[in-house]
């Protein structure tokens, strides 16, 4: 590679977005540090510890990011496949072979370290829905397409739920967005967002409440459109199908979930309230964020932090150690800094000559606002509890490396964007 | 692709519609919200407090009359309760499984993460059993405090009481009290509780999530250690206040002895009382119950609370009077033909003596004297009618303290019955004059005084005109602090040189053989006093004596008041005399000592019929010899008795 390649490489990539990364790490960094902070033993650069060895981590994963950057654009989308296929047998192979971490089987131990595969498929599979729809173009409207789509993103889907990780089979409902900005109906996106209501609707209120209202609501859409009887008749429809879920998602919630899922969404929607239970973290870690206050109690003097009141603070509930510790300042910075960072990649995206590359790019973006918010929202008790990290700010090299290589493979294709791929 | 673009605004917005909701939530619980704050706190703050010892309360001598006595709380924190053996436990404190699921829930409801009382007060024992299995019981823990302890048993009513606070307790005091804080309820307690509690100690904890305490918040910048109440020296003196109770067993009744100099109560006995350690610890509210129901109100604190007619005990203060106001001198003779007309009733006396003077109208307690005094004061030239002079009168007793509080240092005084010339003219009209109210001139009608007041007038006439208001607690502290108002002198206004003649009677009423009270003579020790027998509207006539000794510089002013024991010579004037000699001589003198052993045994509670009393002389023959003058004694009652009916009637 020549210099002036190398120049005119470096001044494409979108160095803001690469500042917003590492100032998301460093955040990261310095409230893991925070959560596991021992007064008696306070030595930073302590690599045994967890900050130590998440400092390695971020070193590593800026490394790996950097040596990314230097793979030509192609590669990714030639390899697609391969990515796709081999994360499917990984997917697999742990099935068969995985260690159980709290009653998932989600890892694959290799010596001491551990792979999780369903990290590497959310890239797997947005690196195959990218070239699917860079190859055939299709725009979504007849059934094979979507039907095409559905299975690139069901497979791992349908695998990661039987390991059973639910928190990482909902993150493959990001790829609703870029479907839909490839041309999905928002129909589609409509009914998704209907589904997600009803199902908590099911929880808060009663059938004998949810079925008149529904039905209500379809009356008004009738009486809106009661010159169109086409409309009509797919409202009635709707209506019918929608109170058909209600019974479905009652069927599989009894039958299907398990005791402690179960328990999980109940307290999440206020219907049972059992501190010491499972929705003693949920509990612990919203007394944190709300006892922040505006401005925080300040680092390292964060009481619930420091004397370990919220379980797996350094993972899942970092974001309560942000809370807790920088108040609803620290926490506005943290979720703006998030904003920042997708609307620029979605802006990124759209900025593409290459479909590949913009598919890509709100893939990436997608996976990480709903990392975001569904973990962001399970530690203010608005979502349930579901194990899924907040993306470069939760402790794990796992997960840390996998949104690394996420964004960064997006930043190579971003710096190559005038190139054809 | 053109019109696809535009979709980026719908994911764009949907991000940032979600975003902000997660930033509203968070608004609400960091900004608005105080729950999540004050729920922080609350899991990591732990207050442990250390309860203060109570003052030890010294008697004159220096010995110690309460002290404390080591208890032990058993303490409960619910959230770190894991399965044990509950029967085990159960047994060990002494309860059940049914209690134990009771006091547990309780618990709970107050706290579940920080302590709360399980069982109160364990005794030393209990607790060395249940520290050896204290690790078996994983959130229970022991907390040490103390509660009173009096190792004589005596003064129940002059100490009061310390109970736990009630609901009410902690609302008065503003928060100062917390729950499980003790208060005095009654008597000195009550009074010096602000300098007998002493001051609560408190550690601010920080407690991680396993309960394992990380320290003292901020450096203990908010903690302070328990400071335990004030030293205080009282002025009783134990050994006279012991006998006194013993002496008083069985009978209903009050004893107060006062040191004149000083003002300084020497024995307060309250009669029926009760042993003051049975109102501490566990059983506290159970014994009290049962003092509560017993006869005779041991509750009551009769030294300053019973009203009694001061009778016969009352003449001192007329011949005082007389000879301030001039309209008598001490050589000054009335004829006593057995008694007195006022106006068309007669007041009799117990005796035909003919000729009488000041002296032996004292020492004789002379009806007739008495009334001739009264008389002449009332119609005194100077005064434009009666109502002016007996106004001029009532405020020369007022300032003997009768119808007045002392302000003892002691909750619950009362005044007692002094009525104003305003208060006779409603009564009786307009038209009254002294023969309406001729009665006072011996001590009957419409006067009422407490044994305290009854005592405190000896103290005037052993101080020769004045008096320091009496009380209970000597001194305040390492620093002996004694209050400004127990160094004042109270004159009564009258002039030293009158009380000579007065003393002199009195010493005659208990030295002379004619005297009333000459079978309490004390061998070697010149009492001064004066018997009283005072009308029981509902029974027995209430003995009464009131003296002082010796009779030169006085140390001892007494009054002794024994309900339904008949005339004063009998009951009261013993009593007196034995405390008095104990007191002054720290011992009784040979053979008075059987008659102490004797006067301990009687029993004069109301229900007892009466010819126990009359026993009374047989058992020691020097008692029977002495007691013979004093025989006339119970007819006089009944003379005041008529005198009283037949005033009411007419
Ligand atoms: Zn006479």
């Amino acid at each position: 590679m020549s210099n002036t390649q190398s120049n005119r490489f470096f001044f494409n990539v979108d160095w803001i977005t690469v500042l917003i990364y590492m100032a998301l790490c460093t955040i990261g960094f310095v409230n893991i540090y925070a959560s596991i902070y021992n007064p008696e033993k306070s030595d930073l650069f302590n690599f045994g510890s967890n900050y130590g060895k998440q400092l390695i981590y971020i070193i590593l994963g800026l490394i790996l990011g950097l040596s990314i950057l230097l793979l030509d654009a192609k590669f990714f989308s030639v390899f697609s496949p391969i990515v796709y296929g081999l994360t499917l047998l990984l997917l697999l192979a742990v099935l068969v072979i995985g260690r159980k971490v709290a009653g998932n089987q989600a890892w694959i131990a290799i010596g001491s370290f551990r792979l999780q595969p369903s990290e590497l498929a959310k890239f797997g599979t947005a690196l195959l829905l990218s070239r699917y729809v860079a190859t055939f173009n299709p725009k979504f409207k007849d059934f094979k397409s979507i039907m095409f789509a559905g299975l690139i993103v069901g497979l791992p889907l349908l695998f990661i739920m039987l390991q059973p990780d639910t928190g990482s089979a909902l993150v493959f409902l990001s790829f609703m967005f870029p479907l839909y900005r490839e041309g999905l109906s928002g129909y589609f996106l409509v009914i998704f967002l209907g589904l997600i209501v009803l199902f908590i609707a099911h929880f808060l209120l009663p059938l004998y409440i949810t079925i008149p209202a529904i039905i209500l609501v379809g009356c008004f859409f009738i009486y809106q459109n009661k010159r169109k009887q086409k409309m009509m008749f797919s409202i009635t429809i709707a209506t019918i199908l929608a109170i058909c879920y209600l019974f479905m998602v009652k069927l599989i919630y009894n039958k299907v979930l398990e005791p402690h899922q179960r328990t999980r969404i109940e307290i999440m929607l206020g219907l049972k309230t059992d501190p010491k239970g499972a929705g003693y973290n949920v509990n612990q870690s919203m007394i944190a964020i709300g006892s922040g206050q505006a401005l925080g109690r300040g680092f390292l003097l964060g009481t619930q932090t420091k004397y370990g009141y919220v379980p797996a603070q350094s993972t899942d509930f970092i974001f309560s150690t942000i809370g807790e510790e920088w108040g609803f300042a620290g926490c506005t910075v943290v979720i703006g800094l998030y904003v920042f960072l997708l609307l620029r990649v979605i802006n990124l995206a759209e900025r593409q000559r290459s479909t590949f590359s913009r598919v890509y790019g709100y893939c990436v973006a997608s996976i990480i606002f709903f990392h975001v918010f569904i973990n962001i929202g399970m530690t203010i008790g608005i979502i349930p509890v579901i194990g899924i990290p907040l993306p470069f700010i939760s402790y794990g090299g796992s997960s840390l490396w996998s949104f690394t290589v996420l964004l960064f493979i997006f930043l190579k294709l971003d710096s190559n964007r005038m190139g054809f791929i | 692709m053109d019109n696809l673009f535009n979709r980026k605004y719908t994911v764009q917005g949907l991000f940032l519609i979600v975003c902000l909701i997660l930033v509203g939530k968070l608004f609400y619980m960091q900004i608005v919200s105080d729950k999540y704050f004050l729920l922080s706190n609350s899991n990591v703050l732990r207050k442990i407090y250390t309860f203060p010892a109570r003052g030890v309360i010294f008697d004159r001598k220096g010995r110690v009359l309460v002290q404390n006595e080591p208890v032990y709380d058993l303490m409960v924190i619910p959230n770190q309760v894991k399965e044990f053996d509950t029967l085990d436990l159960c047994n060990t404190i002494g309860i059940d499984t049914a209690g134990f699921r009771k006091r547990f829930h309780k618990a709970v409801v107050q706290s579940r993460y920080q302590p709360s009382t399980f069982e109160k007060q364990l005794s030393v024992q209990t607790y060395a059993a249940l520290q050896e299995k204290l690790s078996n019981f994983p959130g229970f823990l022991v907390q040490g405090r103390t509660v009173r302890h009096y190792p004589d048993s005596v003064a129940g009513q002059f100490f009061g009481y310390v109970k736990e606070v009630s609901p009410k307790d902690i609302e008065d005091s503003e928060g100062y009290y917390r729950p499980g804080d003790y208060i005095g309820k009654s008597g000195v307690e009550k009074q010096y509780n602000d300098i007998l509690r002493g001051e609560r100690g408190v550690k601010n904890m920080l407690y991680d999530a396993r309960n394992v305490p990380q320290g003292s918040y901020q450096e203990g910048k908010f903690d302070t250690l328990a400071r335990s109440g004030e030293k205080v020296v009282s002025s009783l003196d134990m050994e006279i206040q012991k006998l006194g109770e013993q002496l008083m067993q069985n009978k209903v009744g009050s004893i107060v002895a006062i040191e004149p100099a000083t003002g300084e109560v020497l024995a307060f006995v309250s009669s029926p009382g009760y042993d003051p350690n049975r109102m501490v610890g566990r059983q506290q509210g159970n014994n009290y119950m049962d003092i509560f129901g017993q006869a005779n109100r041991p509750f009551l604190v009769r030294p300053i609370s019973g009203y009694y007619s001061p009778g016969s005990s009352f003449k001192p203060l007329d011949a005082l009077i007389g000879l301030q106001e001039g309209v008598i001198t001490p050589d000054m003779t009335f004829n006593c033909p057995g008694g007195y007309w006022a106006g068309n009733h007669f007041v009799r006396c117990e005796h035909v003596d003919g000729t009488i003077s000041l002296r032996r109208g004292l020492a004789r307690s002379c009806n007739t004297y008495a009334c001739y005094v009264f008389q002449k004061l009332m119609t005194q030239t100077r005064f434009k009618n009666q109502k002016l002079a007996y106004d001029e009168w009532e405020s020369k007793v007022r300032k003997f303290g009768i119808g007045q509080k002392l302000d003892i240092d002691m909750p619950y005084e009362r005044k007692g019955i002094l009525f104003t010339s305003d208060e006779y003219t409603k009564r009786f009209g307009k038209y009254w004059r002294y023969t309406t109210v001729i009665s006072l001139a011996i001590g009957q009608g419409e006067m009422s005084a407490t044994p305290l007041q009854m005592a405190n007038i000896m103290a005037i006439i052993a101080n020769k005109g004045y008096y320091i208001k009496p009380h209970l607690i000597k001194s305040i502290g390492d620093k002996k602090i004694i209050k400004k108002d127990y160094v004042q002198k109270n004159y009564v206004d009258i002039d030293a040189a009158h009380f000579e003649p007065v003393i002199d009677g009195m010493q005659d009423a208990v030295n002379s053989p004619w005297g009333t009270a000459n079978a309490s003579r004390i061998p070697n020790v010149l009492m001064c006093g004066k018997t009283g027998t005072v009308q029981n509207p509902h029974g027995k006539n209430h003995s009464v004596f009131i003296g002082f000794a010796p009779r030169d510089n006085p140390k001892i002013a007494i009054a002794v008041v024994v309900e339904n024991a008949g005339y004063g010579g009998a009951y009261a004037a013993p009593i007196a005399s034995y405390l008095t000699e104990k007191y002054l001589t720290g011992n009784i003198s040979g053979g008075r000592m059987a008659q102490v052993e004797w006067m301990k045994k009687q029993s004069v509670l109301p229900e007892v019929p009466k010819p126990k009393i009359k026993l009374a002389p047989k058992t020691t023959d020097s008692v029977a010899k002495e007691a013979a003058p004093t025989a006339a004694d119970p007819k006089k009652n009944t003379a005041a008795n008529h005198l009283k009916s037949g005033e009411t009637t007419k």
